[in-house]
């Protein structure tokens, strides 16, 4: 996975003359620390498994775990764990839930986290995996989406009754930004095409800016084809033709909205994982981020998201041996003992699955072969 | 209701599709069965004309009695003019009815924020827009048996041109959400739901991130949703909407939302059905009706190449004759297209025909249809 915040780059050259001062990171004798967000709904439930999961193969990751409860109105919780993720700077975390009751001046704890560490990238490759019926084959994509501004602004007021204003930002430093990193992926990952995805017909300055700045970063990468779509076209066209996609990079909202419809053409949430990369800091989640409030502890949710994005945080860890050994086992499960949850059509619960995955990992890891 | 056929074949009164008695009042005198009707219409840019000559000709063939008063209003062919769009305003005022095309607007900021078309929609406050999304009897796609209605606010929400850049290199957009609009767009589709008797009605929002904004949506919807106990009303997050469409779109009905989300639905849905070239669609306002294709797009690749599939537009057309004069001449229409279907297929849907071989088809189902 993307190593662009690479931990050796932090210390020196990093720390002279920043606000705010990432500290080394948190591996000693060996061993990982990695603050852990279980979140509602599913997320507990299914952060345990991954812990068990480590535990079994003996990844020298620990976890500190932060709990937030959605329910306080304090912002104190949350910025525990921001801090956390400050001291260890990785993070795996479920969804936390966004009650819509309370006071519009309670923002969504997601949020302030991504605002709050400037995670601007969000992450997720969306590929068809083995051994899942869905309607279209062969997808493979990545999205880019810019995490922090946009439409996620939350900055809203009433100033006449009955009359709401809700701004959209978009700033030139940051489309700049994910601009680049989109880039630098693509040119990393050895792929061909960025698409930027946007509406400049319609908010001419604010998605034209966002345009403009994409076309310029392109002009340095001349190894990478760079088109543009407008988000309408692109919906149609990912529902009928999705495999003409490669890269894809849009402002906030588009993202969510894509990142969903491609979840949805791979085969549902319970699938795809995401990772939220910053300068200093990564946390990694599942991509469509569910709380999954009507599944909670029944055991039937699918684990595969939560455990791909644990995978994706032992890539960004250096730990890439454990992570491919997970990795296919998760794929052999999937597709050769086929077992799978309700969301996908199958009729196993969430422990069957896993238990499934860890048999897998004892068959072929050497590592575990001497606990037998 | 199966298809294309549903709701077509049930009288419905003449224009009654706007919403209190008071309008019925300023009818213009009641349609007689010799009458002949004039309809504005606007070709607008792409393959727009093209389109516009498949309706004429198709309208000649059924001896539809329909006079048009054509316009060409077009921003990037530098023909559009205040005194064009007053000349189209005058004429929508006298005929009530009018069918157009896309019409185009650039990317470049020429120091005009609104396009054309907004300003149209915005003088004749259309501010709603039903899509009809029906699976096309004859040719399956993945989802087959679709049957959606989408309706979507026009006039205000993102596309409110309201842009500026108060500090360089950081542009703020507005989205307006009134508590007015919102109810008008919600109680319509609460009516178009009981009118054709549909059984629900899904708000989709953001009011998780756009607390104010989506959330007054949300709330008008919910307060017109209680004056019509027989219908159900839910709401879904866009995001989910957009992953539930791709992998479960029978779950839905009538779905109701802002300006974007609707222009995003749209052409999703479109896509599930066979794309741009199949879906129509409808603009109203209190006093106007507006026929289109549902997912608007002006097609300039296919200019001139008689590729462009006429279906959306000439579904959209009989749709507004069954709105000018619901009697026989708009069901053999209808029938005539769906034979057609069937048989002549045009590029977009994996045929070789032309949009000329299209019509001509069309054009011999109606010479043989039986005549009472």
């Amino acid at each position: 996975m993307c190593e662009l915040n690479i931990w050796g780059g932090v210390g020196g050259a990093e720390l002279r003359g920043k606000r705010s001062v990432s500290p080394p990171p948190a591996k000693y004798g060996g061993r990982h620390t990695v603050t852990l967000i279980p979140g509602d709904g599913i997320g507990p439930e299914l952060l345990n498994h991954v812990r068990e999961l480590f535990r079994f193969c003996c990844v020298p990751v620990d976890f500190e775990v932060v709990t937030v409860d959605s329910s306080v109105v304090s912002e104190d919780e949350i910025n525990n764990a921001v801090t956390a993720i400050r001291r260890n700077g990785v993070a795996l975390k479920g969804n936390i839930e966004t009650n819509h009751n309370l006071p519009p001046s309670h923002k969504s704890r997601n949020n302030l986290l991504r605002t709050s560490l400037d995670l601007y990238a969000n992450v997720m490759h969306c590929q068809t995996l083995p051994g899942v019926q869905t309607r279209h084959k062969d997808i493979d994509i990545i999205i880019i989406r810019e995490n922090t501004e946009g439409e996620y602004s939350s900055l809203e007021h009433e100033n006449v009754p009955g009359v709401v204003e809700s701004l959209k930002i978009i700033t030139r430093v940051n489309s700049l930004r994910i601009a680049e990193y989109a880039f630098k992926l693509a040119r990393e990952k050895g792929r061909r095409r960025v698409t930027a995805v946007h509406k400049a017909n319609i908010m001419k300055l604010g998605d034209g800016l966002f345009l403009q700045c994409c076309k310029e970063v392109a002009a340095g990468y001349p190894d990478i084809a760079f088109d543009n779509m407008i988000v309408d076209n692109t919906t149609m066209q990912l529902v009928s033709k999705p495999q003409q996609f490669d890269v894809m990079v849009m402002p906030n909202l588009y993202g969510n909205v894509v990142s969903n419809v491609c979840a949805g053409l791979v085969g549902g949430p319970g699938l795809v994982p995401g990772a939220n990369y910053g300068k200093n800091y990564a946390v990694f989640e599942t991509a469509t981020r569910n709380t999954g409030k009507s599944i909670a502890n029944k055991n039937v949710a699918n684990p595969t998201a939560t455990l791909l994005a644990s995978c994706l945080m032992l890539d960004h860890l250096g730990l890439v041996d454990y992570a491919s050994m997970i990795r296919k086992a998760i794929f052999k499960t999937l597709s050769e003992t086929r077992l799978h949850t309700a969301d996908i059509g199958g009729l196993a619960t969430t422990s069957e699955v896993v238990q499934s995955i860890m048999r897998e990992v004892q068959k072929t890891g050497p590592l575990t072969s001497e606990y037998i | 209701p199966q298809g294309l056929s549903g709701a077509r074949l049930q009288p419905l009164c003449v224009r009654s599709l706007s919403l209190t008695s008071s309008r019925n009042a300023l009818e213009s005198p009641p349609a007689r069965a010799d009458s002949t009707f004039k309809v504005t219409m606007v070709p607008g840019d792409g393959v727009g004309p093209e389109l516009m000559t498949a309706v004429k000709e198709v309208f000649k063939a059924g001896d539809v009695p329909v006079e048009f008063e054509e316009f060409h209003l077009s921003e990037v062919q530098n023909m559009a003019s205040e005194e064009k769009l007053n000349e189209v305003l005058g004429s929508m005022k006298n005929n009530r009815v009018a069918i157009k095309g896309k019409i185009h607007t650039p990317m470049e900021y020429k120091g005009e924020l609104a396009s054309y078309e907004m300003r149209l929609r915005r003088k004749l406050d259309l501010f709603a827009n039903v899509v009809h999304v029906n699976s096309l009897p004859g040719y399956s796609t993945r989802h087959n048996n679709l049957d959606l209605v989408i309706i979507r606010e026009q006039t205000e929400g993102e596309y409110s041109s309201l842009e500026h850049e108060s500090v360089a290199g950081v542009v703020e957009c507005l989205k307006i959400i009134t508590r007015e609009k919102s109810r008008r767009i919600a109680k319509f589709a609460f009516d178009y739901a009981t009118k054709k008797g549909r059984s629900k009605v899904t708000a989709v929002h953001k009011a998780n991130i756009m607390k104010l904004g989506d959330g007054l949506f949300l709330q008008s919807c919910a307060e017109v949703a209680e004056l019509y106990p027989k219908i159900k009303y839910e709401n879904i997050i866009i995001d989910n909407c957009c992953m539930q469409l791709v992998q479960n779109p029978y779950q839905f009905d009538v779905l109701v939302m802002p300006n974007l989300y609707g222009n995003i639905i749209d052409n999703l849905a479109a896509g599930l059905v066979g794309g741009a070239g199949v879906v129509p669609g409808e603009s109203y306002s209190a006093e106007y009706a507006v026929f289109e294709t549902g997912a608007r797009h002006p097609f300039a690749q296919a200019v001139g190449r008689n590729i462009a599939n006429p279906t959306a537009m000439l579904l959209s057309a009989a749709n507004m004759l069954l709105v000018l004069s619901p009697q026989n001449q708009c069901v053999s229409v209808c029938v005539s297209l769906c034979v057609c279907v069937s048989q002549v297929r045009t590029r977009d849907l994996g045929g070789y025909s032309t949009t000329g071989d299209f019509v001509r088809a069309v054009v011999a189902n109606l010479r043989h249809r039986p005549v009472y």
